[in-house]
């Protein structure tokens, strides 16, 4: 439901989420998490995955283009990254880091190229051809990783203003201030002319080009916002996460995690790129502690990642056939159901 | 009708000349020609199969004829896709509903406005004024339609949800949207009701008086078809068999050989 805005184009519900959520990931979480092990493995891998989701999320949930291959463009943005504070040290991090994503762009415009020809299956399997062609690509030219023999390269340190960024804590600030803004903007676009276009073009093109909705423009143009989204997701993610640029960690696997993230959370929602990077990235952690708990070691290690691939499709088929919307859309249920609950004890209190 | 129309019935606005289409060896169209005038309402009436709809879609863009040419306000259309002739301001509604179905129908209306936008991408996304700006006045616009057809009730309501009588409306609001000159309607009142029939009468000809809008509608329903058309074409197997007004046509012999002894009554 939309209600009145208030400032620009946010209702209040609006404005009262986003002050609860800085408040909580500017101020609270500081203070109550303890070690640095919450950065380093949950939050930090979490806000750059989720934002590699909303990339997911805006090409496929939006603009309805099923690509697969979010994890090259994060290879793409991460060692655009690399090299241009290799070669242009005397750029600030912040410029280098968006021209990562418009690099990544580029490789976005150009794989999204068959999504004027082909869809559905046929464009994932096309699509999939960015993936490996990326990979390929920084594996093959030693230029890429500065011709390193020793296949481990350490990212640079974040460096803002001449204050280096570089404990969890301080690099999960960074991660913040980067995930708010582009999120900001793809609420935006995703609520404005853009986004309508985008989704238009999925719910039945025909009719969009009718309206005078440019195919081409509008298919390429999502292609390239998602791959933005995916390059700076990735750069953040090998210089805070991974430390180390290793084209294997952007292999087809992330690229399939991305997209689960995307159809788990709810397609078509912000909000599920992040619950839904949150239940992937979350789930094998619970499932091992849960594992080794209960049966003290017992059982493989491989089982249990087996059992998680398992639970990951069963709700993958759950979901896309009960409730395609995902688990923002459960999330918003449940909102509501706890909100006219109190309503109706406090109503009828009163009545009483 | 009366005399006394905001719009008299002008000139040529869109002539279609010897248009031929076939598919394979289906020949939906066979060098067919007829003239629609501006602010008219023209219907093509036709049994299943007749060609109406792939007429539609040859002036419209969906399908690019074999032979003939399309003229629009005197120049020839060169190039012939969708979004060009959309641009032109030529817009339509479809045979088997072509809405944005998971979009609320505010939203749906509001691509109808697209052609009225102009802001980029990254104005939406910074939410500079200019995007703002362009935003609220188009949101008004279609506040407006949304009025006009009575359906302020579901403006938040995702499409899909929508019973068919409501979504045929919200096409229609759609269409209008555009401002178009010229509105392409396919079998508008299909699987509706009476009543709800008789409100499209309404809307159709409020619109057309309104804002002399020039429409061109698809129409089974022959006393619809008397009552609110200025001039009617008769198709069958993809030929023109009458052309004219209604009372005209509907003494053609041929035109009551073909269609009207067989559908009607
Ligand atoms: N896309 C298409 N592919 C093949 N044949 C088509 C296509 N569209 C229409 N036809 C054929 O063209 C003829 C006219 O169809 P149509 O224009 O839909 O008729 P109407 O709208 O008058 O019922 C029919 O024989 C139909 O099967
Ligand atoms: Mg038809």
């Amino acid at each position: 439901m939309k209600s009145k805005p208030v400032i620009l184009c946010y209702s209040r519900n609006d404005i009262t989420n986003f002050v609860v959520l800085m408040i909580l990931g500017f101020a609270i979480i500081p203070f109550i998490v303890p070690t640095d092990y919450w950065y380093t493995s949950i939050l930090i891998p979490w806000l750059c995955l989720s934002l590699a989701a909303i990339g997911q999320q805006i090409v496929m949930g939006y603009a309805g283009q099923l690509a697969l291959g979010a994890a090259g463009f994060m290879a793409a943005g991460a060692f655009a990254l690399f090299n241009l504070e290799l070669r242009l040290p005397f750029l600030p991090f912040p410029v280098a880091l968006g021209i990562a994503g418009l690099i990544a762009a580029a490789f976005g415009i150009i794989f999204g190229l068959p999504s004027l020809r082909v869809r559905g299956i046929y464009l994932m399997v096309a699509t999939l051809a960015s993936q490996f062609f990326i990979i390929w690509m920084i594996d093959k030219f030693g230029w890429f990783k500065n011709y390193d023999t020793s296949g481990i390269i350490t990212a640079q340190d974040i460096v803002i203003f001449n204050k280096p960024f570089t404990t969890p804590f301080e690099m999960y600030l960074v991660i913040m201030v980067v995930v708010t803004v582009l999120t900001i903007f793809a609420i935006n676009m995703t609520r404005g002319r853009t986004g309508r276009n985008w989704m238009a073009v999925r719910d039945m093109d025909l009719a969009a080009e009718s309206m005078g909705i440019s195919l081409l423009k509008t298919k390429l143009q999502a292609f390239a916002i998602s791959a933005f989204f995916c390059g700076v997701a990735g750069a953040l993610f090998a210089f805070t996460y991974l430390k180390s640029m290793e084209p294997v960690a952007f292999d087809i696997k992330l690229s399939f995690r991305i997209l689960f993230m995307v159809i788990l959370g709810g397609l078509g929602t912000i909000s599920g790129a992040f619950i839904g990077a949150a239940f992937i990235l979350l789930f094998p952690v619970v499932l091992n502690t849960f594992g080794n708990e209960f049966f003290h070691g017992m059982i493989d290690a491989t089982i249990i990642s087996s059992i998680e691939l398992v639970v990951f499709g069963v709700l993958i088929i759950v979901f896309m056939i009960y409730e395609p919307l995902g688990m923002a859309k459960l999330w918003e249920n449940l909102k509501l159901r706890i909100r006219s609950k109190f309503s109706n004890r406090f109503g009828g209190e009163q009545k009483a | 009708m009366s005399e006394e129309r905001n719009f008299p019935i002008g000139n040529a606005i869109l002539e279609i000349k010897n248009i031929s289409l076939s598919f394979g060896g289906v020949k939906a169209i066979t060098n067919t020609s007829f003239t629609v005038l501006e602010h008219e309402i023209r219907a093509i009436i036709g049994p299943n199969g007749a060609g109406k709809s792939s007429l539609l879609n040859c002036i419209n863009g969906i399908y690019k004829p074999q032979e003939g040419s399309i003229s629009f306000k005197g120049k020839m259309l060169e190039k012939i896709n969708p979004n060009f002739i959309a641009q032109q301001g030529i817009s339509r509604t479809f045979q088997n509903l072509a809405l944005f179905k998971r979009m609320s129908v505010l939203d749906n209306i509001l691509v109808g406005r697209q052609l009225h936008m102009s802001a980029n991408f990254l104005q939406v996304a910074l939410q500079l004024p200019k995007a703002m700006e362009e935003e609220q006045s188009n949101l008004a616009k279609c506040e407006e339609i949304v009025e006009f057809l009575e359906i302020h009730h579901i403006r938040d309501t995702p499409v899909g949800k929508l019973p068919y009588g409501l979504q045929k409306k919200v096409e229609l609001g759609r269409a209008l949207a555009t401002d178009a000159e010229v509105l392409l309607l396919d079998e508008p009142m299909a699987g509706m009701n009476v009543e709800e029939k008789r409100e499209m009468c309404r809307f159709i000809l409020k619109v057309n008086d309104e804002l002399g809008t020039t429409m061109v509608l698809i129409e089974h329903d022959m006393g619809v078809v008397m009552d609110i058309s200025d001039n009617v074409v008769v198709l069958d197997y993809g030929k023109i068999i009458g052309d004219g007004p209604p009372d005209q046509v509907r003494s053609n012999q041929a035109v009551i050989d073909a269609y009207l002894g067989v559908a009607h009554d």
